[in-house]
């Protein structure tokens, strides 16, 4: 085989590619994870809107997954994550953060108690080696079954509806983090009640070679409770109003950072809620734990900027007079639910306190010309947009 | 949680590293037991019978690392301890007869320049050796911490290179990371020479003499001599056993607690402390802290459990370099052999079968596919001749450090002992015609065989490959260089710490003195 040949497919097809292909207006297309995924459908604004008012199908199956298995598994996984798993029941669903022995964040991911001592682990990115490195002396198997599941993600208020249209009766009964087991068609589907976009939504989890028929009769149970194929730019203003982190944009790997001081522990991200030191030693206990004692030096946060301008990749300042630069945003966007402009922005320790007046300076381009913008910003609480029927059991049928 | 321990210190292993840090911990006020999990306390400095009526140092045959004044301070002669002799000179033997004498007062037989070349080379590398030694005695500096202390050490280690005179000092940083092959054969021409000073360089190592970092292995193990004060090897009376049984003498008389038999299966953790130990048998011991002179893997990944660490960690414990290559072979012999050009009186020397580095490279060749040379390179002792009470009347016992043998050979050991030992009496009769007929019983320890006898990872003698990559403040891995580990009341003071093993005891010292500083 030539070189060259080695490069003829540089990324692969998720196995709802066609249905992507075939749907995608823009033929706008980007990487994930090694797989082609659509960044917008039609446009980002029809497909935001899908989110908060009917419903959305958005193709999860680049997501790394593993199979944590064997007598060790509950062992293993907590001496991985943060969070007491202790607690996981099975056919529960957990967010987790892991990190490595300097108490730095590798990855979050959600972890999926599939039985006794079964276990899947998701994660925005492959994970494998250090999944490996970290069963040396457990009694654990690890399989990488990343392509033996496709993944599908029914976000939005009608989604409840759509499934019950669909057959699946009783989906209802699912509280968010509950996972089933149901038919479609003759087509077995695990369902999580979990998703990105801070909404009522579900996760469907198939056979790869089912995954077109799902689609299908899912967009056809869909059609009149207004579903549309979402891409990932409009699910990136949801999440951000949903308050998630977003690797490689709100933080980075702390296995790949190159440089000294890039990496950030949970402290830093304000995910001091997922650490359980009670629970036994986990990797980067110590270190994180000695983090608590000596304060950290910043912290992520949100803010609410004045103007309607995303504060994209902004820094920011102490005072209007821009002198003393405090620190830079890592996510930005324009609220269409929350009429507000939202952003999240890494801020030197004595400046995360809620309410603190901050300044953003904003590049806009108006018409080719860039102007800077000084604005106001005041540090929030996250998240931006936390609506009821995300939570309620069982949800309104819309 | 210390208010029910038992002992202000456990330490687990009486090997010579562990009887050393129980007496300095013990002199210091603290109440400590030592846990042995075999009959007699050593670990893999022990005299036992491999024949009826021979008696051989099992593991280690020479002493020559032991700071005389840590001796001296342990009084170990008051508990026992006598050498049967010492300065050992170093014979290199050669298949054509006309063996070479390497001695303190230099080389006969040689010409003058050679004689003249090889005082120069030697003079040199003991000057670099005694500016590296003061490494060895406190716990090594770690890079890049503000720690003073660190700092402290780096700035003396950086002030005794530069007192070596600007020539010196680039001449030590020019051959540090060099291989000893190289710089043997810019200075000298011998290859019987070359072949004796290649060896000590590569000597229970897994690499030939043209590794890069050789040179520095041998600096490290000149560094240790000067450090002990001892530039040649000695015979301890009674083989390395009675050194080890001197050892626990004085760690008795400074208070300690010596348990044999009494294998620990596990160190119990509470509230992210050592707190004590529970033994195979079941029986649970509670402690201020616990001290381990068990090889690194054992003592983390065994007796500790990955589950009390960090992952990266376990990772570099686990990547640790730890599969030995140096075999033992001991001959129960009916008379004194005779070696071809060598006078009997030299028969006591250390005799090396190394007669070129080419020969010690080839037979390294061999360990990096799984198998093991037929000409390995050999150093050997026949230690009744300078201590009578090692064999029968008239017979005699010959220990030999054979090179290189694979811990995990292809195929397995099963089939290839005798195969092994045949190869090594061939290659000796080569030397010593006649030798194999007056064997009467032949022990060879594989690798493989020293881990399970002496309950060491791979069968390294040093717990961990010395190599540039596990030396000095990255030795055994980052996270637990200076002796203390990721886990608050848990301790390293074995062969696997800084500076290694070769029955040298600083480790267990250095460690001593790490525990006695923090707790105060």
């Amino acid at each position: 085989m030539s070189q060259t040949a080695l490069f003829r497919e540089p990324l692969l097809h998720t196995p709802f590619h066609a249905r992507a292909r075939q749907l995608s207006q823009l033929d706008s297309f980007i990487p994930w994870n090694g797989y082609t995924t659509v960044d917008v459908f039609t446009t980002v604004e029809h497909e935001y809107f899908a989110i908060r008012n009917a419903s959305t199908l958005y193709d999860l199956s680049p997501m790394a997954k593993y199979r944590i298995a064997g007598p060790d598994a509950l062992r293993f996984l907590n001496r991985l994550v943060t969070r007491d798993l202790a607690k996981l029941k099975p056919d529960r669903v957990a967010y987790v953060v892991w990190c490595n022995d300097e108490g730095h964040l590798i990855d979050d991911g959600t972890v999926f108690r599939l039985g006794e001592s079964d276990y899947r682990l998701c994660a925005q990115e492959r994970q494998l080696d250090w999944l490996l490195d970290s069963a040396i002396g457990f009694d654990v198997e690890i399989l990488d079954v990343t392509e033996a599941f496709a993944g599908l993600a029914l976000q939005g208020p009608t989604s409840c509806a759509v499934l019950k249209a669909a057959g699946l009766g009783g989906v209802e009964r699912l509280k968010p983090f509950d996972i089933g087991y149901f038919q479609l068609g003759g087509i077995a589907l695990t369902v999580s009640r979990t998703g990105f976009t801070g909404d009522l939504g579900y996760e469907l989890w198939m056979d790869p070679r089912d995954a077109e028929s799902v689609w299908d009769r899912l967009m056809a149970a869909g059609r009149s409770r207004g579903i549309r194929p979402l891409g990932s730019r409009a699910l990136n203003i949801a999440r951000i109003e949903a308050g998630f982190l977003l690797p490689n944009v709100d933080f980075l790997s702390a296995e790949r950072t190159l440089r000294v001081g890039r990496e950030r522990s949970p402290f830093e991200l304000g995910l001091d809620w997922l650490l359980d030191f009670r629970k036994g030693h986990f990797t980067g206990r110590r270190a994180l734990l000695a983090e608590q004692r000596s304060g950290i030096a910043r912290r992520l946060v949100g803010l609410d900027i004045e103007g309607n301008k995303p504060a994209h990749n902004a820094l920011v300042y102490s005072a209007r007079a821009g002198r003393r630069e405090i620190g830079s945003v890592t996510s930005a966007t324009w609220s269409p639910t929350c009429k507000r402009n939202i952003a999240y922005a890494l801020l030197e320790a004595p400046y995360v306190r809620v309410g603190t007046e901050v300044w953003v300076e904003i590049y806009v381009n108006s018409e080719l010309t860039w102007e800077r913008r000084m604005r106001a910003a005041r540090v929030v609480d996250k998240p931006f947009y936390a609506p009821e029927r995300r939570r309620a059991s069982p949800p309104a049928d819309f | 949680m210390s208010g029910s321990a038992e002992y202000d210190c456990i330490v687990i292993g009486a090997g010579h590293n562990g009887l050393v840090c129980a007496s300095y911990l013990a002199r210091a006020g603290r109440s400590v037991l030592v846990l042995e999990a075999a009959s007699e306390v050593g670990g893999a400095a022990i005299t036992r019978e491999f024949a009826p009526g021979f008696r051989v140092s099992a593991g280690a045959h020479l002493l020559q690392l032991m700071p005389r004044a840590m001796m001296a301070e342990l009084a170990l002669e008051s508990h026992g301890f006598k050498l049967a002799a010492e300065d050992l000179p170093t014979v290199a033997l050669s298949p054509e007869g006309a063996p070479l004498t390497l001695a303190a007062r230099g080389l006969v037989r040689l010409s003058q320049a050679e004689q003249d070349a090889y005082m120069a080379l030697t003079a040199q590398l003991q000057r670099f050796a005694r500016a590296l030694a003061p490494v060895l005695n406190a716990a090594p500096p770690r890079l890049g911490t503000s720690d003073r202390a660190d700092r402290l050490r780096l700035l003396k280690l950086g002030w005794q290179v530069r007192r070596l005179g600007r020539r010196d000092m680039r001449e030590l940083l020019r051959i540090g990371g060099m291989c000893v092959y190289d710089l043997l054969q810019e200075n000298l021409t011998s290859p019987l020479l070359q072949g004796a000073l290649g060896f000590d360089a590569v000597l229970g190592s897994n690499f030939g003499p043209r590794a890069p970092g050789s040179v520095f292995t041998l600096l490290y193990r000149l560094a240790a001599a000067a450090n002990a004060d001892r530039s040649a090897p000695a015979l301890p009376q009674g083989g390395l056993g009675a050194l080890s049984n001197a050892l626990a003498g004085a760690a008795r008389s400074a208070g300690v607690t010596i348990r044999t038999d009494a294998p620990v299966r596990r160190i119990r953790v509470e509230g992210d402390r050592a707190v004590g130990v529970t033994l195979a048998s079941g029986e649970s011991i509670g402690a201020g802290l616990v001290v381990s002179n068990a090889d690194p893997k054992t003592t983390f990944l065994g007796l500790l459990g990955s589950e009390h660490l960090d992952a990266g960690f376990v990772r570099r414990v686990a990547h640790l370099r730890s599969n030995g290559l140096a075999a033992k072979l001991h001959l129960a012999l009916d008379r004194l052999p005779r070696f071809k050009g060598l006078e009997e009186a030299k028969l006591g020397a250390r005799l090396l079968i190394a007669p070129s580095l080419d020969y010690i490279e080839r037979a390294f060749n061999h360990s990096k596919y799984g198998e093991y040379s037929a000409a390995p390179a050999i150093e050997l002792t026949l230690p009744s001749v300078r201590d009578a009470q090692l064999a029968p009347a008239g017979a005699h016992v010959l220990s030999a450090v054979v090179q290189y043998v694979p811990y995990a050979l292809a195929g397995g050991w099963a089939p290839a002992r005798q195969p092994l030992i045949d190869a090594i009496l061939d290659q000796l009769e080569l030397y010593a015609p006649g030798l194999r007929r007056s064997v009467t019983a032949a022990e060879l320890l594989t690798p493989a065989d020293i881990e399970r006898e002496f309950r060491m990872v791979g069968g390294h003698w040093h717990h961990g490959e010395l190599a540039l990559d596990q030396f000095l403040m990255v030795r055994p891995v980052p996270g637990a260089t200076q002796y203390a580990t990721p886990l608050p009341g848990l301790y390293l003071c074995g062969a696997g710490a800084h500076p290694g093993g070769g029955v040298m005891g600083t480790a267990g010292r250095n460690a001593a003195r790490v525990i006695l500083a923090r707790a105060a």
